[in-house]
């Protein structure tokens, strides 16, 4: 197993009154693809927002490169290395494609400082991207505006991607063309934390698993262990995974 | 193809990518606006009179305003304090002018340089002062609107009551120089020399703004930031930096507004800033909050209707900006440029 990117122990969040995290522990190694499972409303995203620092954890310690997160603000999280694609996606509608990857490429200040040839590996990911480079994002589709949050993470070499469910509401065939994309990132040993609902890309993808339900990892071990085993997954997710696409 | 030119400029395939069109209904209005407004008056040379005034009041509208709009749409701060920036800036004028009075005596290149040095001198106070207004009264109270409200209005009372201690409760005269005195005749239309001016300068910060906005990085911010600032953190950025750079350069502008509009009333009260506090929110609600386009397009708005209905009916004239923003809130709910993701 490779050397721990990112480590939470006991990571506790209250948000307002609520208490929604309740010891969270998991570890995400480097160079491979972490799965965050779990029912909604399990804190799986409040787990990203913890580490992203959008909430702060209120007990527990989140060690980055060995390093405390806690207590950090946001754009010093994001300045070590850690890129998030929220469930909202968190595209500027208002700003063109182009402007979009300017603003996640920060040593850039225009489009001509963007590294042309990773840009150019990222349009061979998303040829959507190119077509509608000077184009409102806006005005893209659900799964177009999915491809720029995804590219927005990796126009420039991160250490870790936090990557909030995805294929919600995408078709199939462009949740197909996401798995295509995030395989190659992990062909490249890209370090992913992955929240995901659709079994087939949690299968397709993960290395690693972390179940969570109550504000806790109920489970943590090798994906494709937890995919082989059916009372495995009616116990900790409530539903066998196989049928659940 | 070099990936650098398939960057730079669209692709054959881009090219067969529907443009994405600029609404042009808003600035339709405006010229609907001053059609309507011409056979109403009847005189073409009245007309242009009032419309070159209404669109110098509106520009210098949109000098006081364009801060304002960006602050709220940055940081969802609602600064009713934004007044007695624009008070200080008045102020400062008349200190700054009325010293240099017999310095600049009867020369123009003087006299322009004194009014200049006003402006920049109330650009510097009313930045700096605007600084410790957002560290030491918005700062405090980010997210909780009521209280900001409730904060920022006591700031403006406590800033205007510090002007009266400095400046005294009266109102001061703030004449124009000779050389901005009077007017150009064009045929039969009188065209004041210190209204060209204000939309001049209005034109530049206009201009400035675009180009800051659209052109530069930290423009590009900005605007994201008025959109999901969160998102703006995430990648890296530290908005609230960006918040402050822009309250103080929100803060500056309406220092240059106030001066513009004193000069343009030819005087100052220390209730100056709470009087155009009306018209600018008008402004920043028409144009849609955080909106700088919306803003220019309200501004030039308000500063029309102000001028043509101050002229065919001066009874209504008070209330015809309420009865605009009514109109405009029926059509466009969101104002006539709105910012998604508000």
């Amino acid at each position: 197993m490779s050397q721990n990117l990112l480590e939470l122990t006991g990571v506790h969040t209250h948000i307002g009154a609520y208490h929604i995290l309740h010891g969270v522990d998991f570890v995400v190694p480097e160079g491979e693809v972490t799965m965050l499972l779990g029912r909604n409303g399990a804190g799986k995203t409040t787990t990203l927002r913890t580490i992203m620092g959008l909430w702060q954890a209120s007990a527990g310690d989140l060690r980055f490169k060995g390093r405390s997160l806690k207590g950090q603000a946001t754009p010093d999280i994001a300045t070590q290395g850690i890129a998030y694609v929220p469930e909202s996606m968190g595209i500027f509608t208002d700003l063109t494609v182009k402007e979009n990857m300017v603003l996640a490429a920060r040593a850039a200040r225009n489009a001509s400082e963007l590294d042309t040839q990773r840009l150019e590996w990222i349009f061979g990911l998303f040829p959507a991207l190119k077509k509608f480079w000077l184009y409102p994002a806006g005005k893209l589709s659900g799964g177009q505006k999915q491809m720029l949050a995804v590219a927005r993470a990796i126009c420039e070499p991160r250490a870790l991607i936090l990557i909030d469910e995805p294929s919600k509401g995408l078709a199939p065939s462009i949740i197909n063309n996401l798995i295509a994309a995030f395989k190659e990132l992990k062909r490249q040993k890209t370090t992913i934390l992955l929240v995901e609902q659709n079994f087939m890309m949690a299968k397709a993808l993960g290395d690693w698993v972390a179940v969570m339900d109550n504000g806790r990892v109920v489970h943590r071990g090798a994906m494709a262990e937890l995919a082989e085993d059916e009372a495995m997954q009616q116990r900790l997710l409530g539903l066998s995974l196989g049928t659940h696409q | 193809m070099s990936a650098t030119t398939a960057i730079a400029t669209p692709t054959a395939a881009a090219a067969a990518v529907p443009k994405a069109q600029f609404d042009w209904r808003p600035l339709a209005l405006l010229v609907g606006l001053m059609g309507l407004a011409l056979p109403a008056i009847g005189t073409p040379s009245t007309w242009l009179t009032l419309t070159v005034a209404g669109l110098a009041m509106g520009l210098i509208i949109f000098v006081i305003a364009s801060g304002l709009t960006l602050v709220f749409g940055l940081m969802d701060v609602l600064n009713f304090g934004h007044g007695v920036f624009i008070a200080l800036g008045a102020f400062m004028a008349t200190t700054v002018m009325g010293g240099m009075t017999g310095w600049a005596g009867e020369s123009t290149a003087l006299q322009l340089t004194s009014v200049f040095t006003a402006m920049v001198v109330a650009m510097v106070v009313a930045g700096a002062v605007g600084w410790a207004f957002e560290r030491v009264i918005v700062r405090p109270v980010y997210g909780l609107h009521l209280k900001q409200i409730l904060i920022t209005m006591g700031g403006m009372i406590v800033g205007e009551e510090i002007i009266k201690v400095i400046w005294g409760p009266q109102q001061i005269a703030l004449p124009l120089p000779s050389s901005l005195t009077g007017s150009w005749l064009l045929g039969e239309a009188s065209i004041e020399k210190y209204r060209v001016m204000a939309a001049g300068i209005g034109l530049l910060v206009f201009a400035a703004l675009a180009f800051t906005l659209n052109r530069t990085k930290v423009g590009l911010l900005i605007r994201a930031g008025v959109q999901d600032r969160e998102m703006v953190e995430s990648l890296g950025y530290r908005i609230r930096r960006l918040f402050v750079g822009v309250f103080v350069a929100g803060s500056a502008l309406a220092g240059l507004g106030g001066v513009m509009w004193g000069l343009y009333q030819q005087n100052v009260t220390p209730q100056i800033g709470g009087q155009v506090n009306v018209l600018i929110f008008i402004v920043i609600i028409i144009g849609g909050l955080g909106s700088t386009l919306g803003c220019f397009v309200g501004a030039l708005l308000v500063g029309l209707m102000a001028n043509y209905t101050g002229f065919l009916a001066p009874k209504v004239a008070l209330f015809s900006n309420i009865g605009l923003m009514v109109a405009i809130l029926l059509w466009r709910p969101q104002g006539l440029y709105p910012v998604t993701n508000r």
